[in-house]
């Protein structure tokens, strides 16, 4: 294949992907790397260094428009990131000592799991009782504005939610994906944070993680710039447009064929990691 | 319960500097690949790629020092790759402007967290794991 058609080839698939991804909020990563492997023969060194620079870059583009609406709790963020980047690195060093079929199977069942978590609906389960004597100390409660005013909440279960952040950055730095769906259940679930102050903190969280998996991803020569480059312009764009469209566009639908979709990749590439023929 | 609208506007000004400051780093870092994508293929369209082994002794711009070398000589790739690292950069810069607006707060507790956070991230800059 010649570099000018491998380049339309991925800028397309990218682009896609990265409209796709923030439509469903699945993100791009995930699907960056089904494309580079099973649609191009890429090697899953070099999709996972392209898939975490597109991670970056769905991250800091949706970021810039979410910070505006004044809802990210930077403390939660930032006090979890101690969590997800240490354990990103960890994530990234164990890549390097097992077998890369043993990270398709891993992707391919994280795959399947994003899925399911893109299609099951999220409860709320945020309230105000300052029970937390981590959260007070680590003054983690917060409030966000509402059409009723500010809206007080408080953070619960923050060693729970610390350990969950943990598996989401081992996940993020050995496969190269933003691993949102876990930090969502950390964040909901076990911390009970209301969805408009998890979602934003949550992408805060996954750019920063990111980073520095990239960063080592770099030094190990998984990153290679004529794959980078059309992945990164592709990605962008497609989650511009994306966030453009999903504000007047109801996704129901295209979440369900999209969940089946992923579910057939996902299958895909667990078969192929286990015959060892990818 | 002024003074926790006139926090809120306080913060609220610093979520307006960080939305641009991302912006500005995403839009810059797209136009550096771009501009690099331009050159690369406008040297090797027709050259053949195949990405099916992954060969890391043969990336060539895998380094910090690496990257900065090859824009000196206007290397198509080592432009992509400069683009790419302010994109990884730009999530960092947020880190580095939380650590100030804490500062600015006086809650030392959260420079401290800051701190350590950026402490990870300067490690896996000079992390070398074993190829």
């Amino acid at each position: 294949m010649t570099v000018l058609l491998f380049t339309i080839i991925v800028l397309v698939g990218a682009f896609l992907a990265g409209l796709l991804g923030s439509l469903t909020g699945l993100g791009g990563g995930v699907i960056i790397i089904p494309l580079l492997t099973l649609g191009l023969g890429v090697d899953i060194h070099y999709a996972i260094g392209a898939s975490i620079i597109s991670v970056i870059a769905t991250s800091s583009g949706s970021a810039a428009a979410y910070v505006k609406e004044g809802i990210t709790n930077v403390r939660i963020g930032m006090f979890l990131e101690i969590a997800t980047t240490l354990s990103a690195i960890v994530g990234v060093i164990i890549a390097t000592y097992i077998k890369a079929d043993y990270i398709i199977v891993i992707f391919g069942l994280i795959l399947l799991f994003s899925a399911f978590m893109m299609l099951k609906k999220k409860i709320d389960h945020s309230n105000n009782e300052k029970t937390s004597v981590l959260a007070n100390y680590f003054k983690l409660n917060g409030s966000y504005p509402t059409e009723d005013g500010m809206k007080q909440y408080a953070v619960h279960h923050v060693v729970g939610g610390f350990a969950m952040m943990f598996v989401a950055g081992t996940l993020s730095g050995l496969l190269g994906i933003g691993s949102g769906a876990l930090k969502v259940i950390g964040m909901d679930n076990i911390m009970k944070i209301p969805f408009k102050v998890s979602t934003t903190t949550s992408n805060f969280m996954i750019g920063v993680t990111a980073a520095a998996s990239a960063l080592v991803y770099l030094h190990k020569g998984q990153i290679d710039p004529a794959i980078a480059m059309p992945v990164t312009l592709g990605v962008i764009t497609g989650a511009t447009l994306g966030a453009k469209i999903l504000i007047r566009t109801k996704t129901d639908k295209l979440k369900v064929i999209f969940a089946i979709v992923v579910t057939f990749l996902a299958l895909q590439m667990i078969y192929k990691g286990l015959t060892g023929s990818i | 319960m002024s003074k926790q609208i006139k926090h809120y506007l306080g913060d609220k000004d610093v979520q307006v500097i960080l939305g641009t400051l991302l912006r500005v780093g995403v839009i810059v870092s797209t136009a550096v690949v771009l501009l690099g994508g331009i050159i690369f293929l406008s040297t090797h369209n027709n050259q053949k790629v195949s990405f099916s082994d992954f060969k890391p002794e043969e990336s060539k711009f895998s380094s910090v020092a690496e990257i900065l070398g090859g824009l000196k000589t206007l290397d198509g790739l080592a432009i992509i790759q400069f683009g790419v690292l302010l994109l990884i950069f730009t999530p960092i810069a947020r880190v580095v402007f939380s650590i100030f607006s804490f500062l600015m707060e006086k809650d030392y507790m959260y420079v401290l967290i800051g701190i350590i956070v950026l402490c990870v991230i300067i490690t896996s800059l000079y992390l070398d794991v074993a190829h």
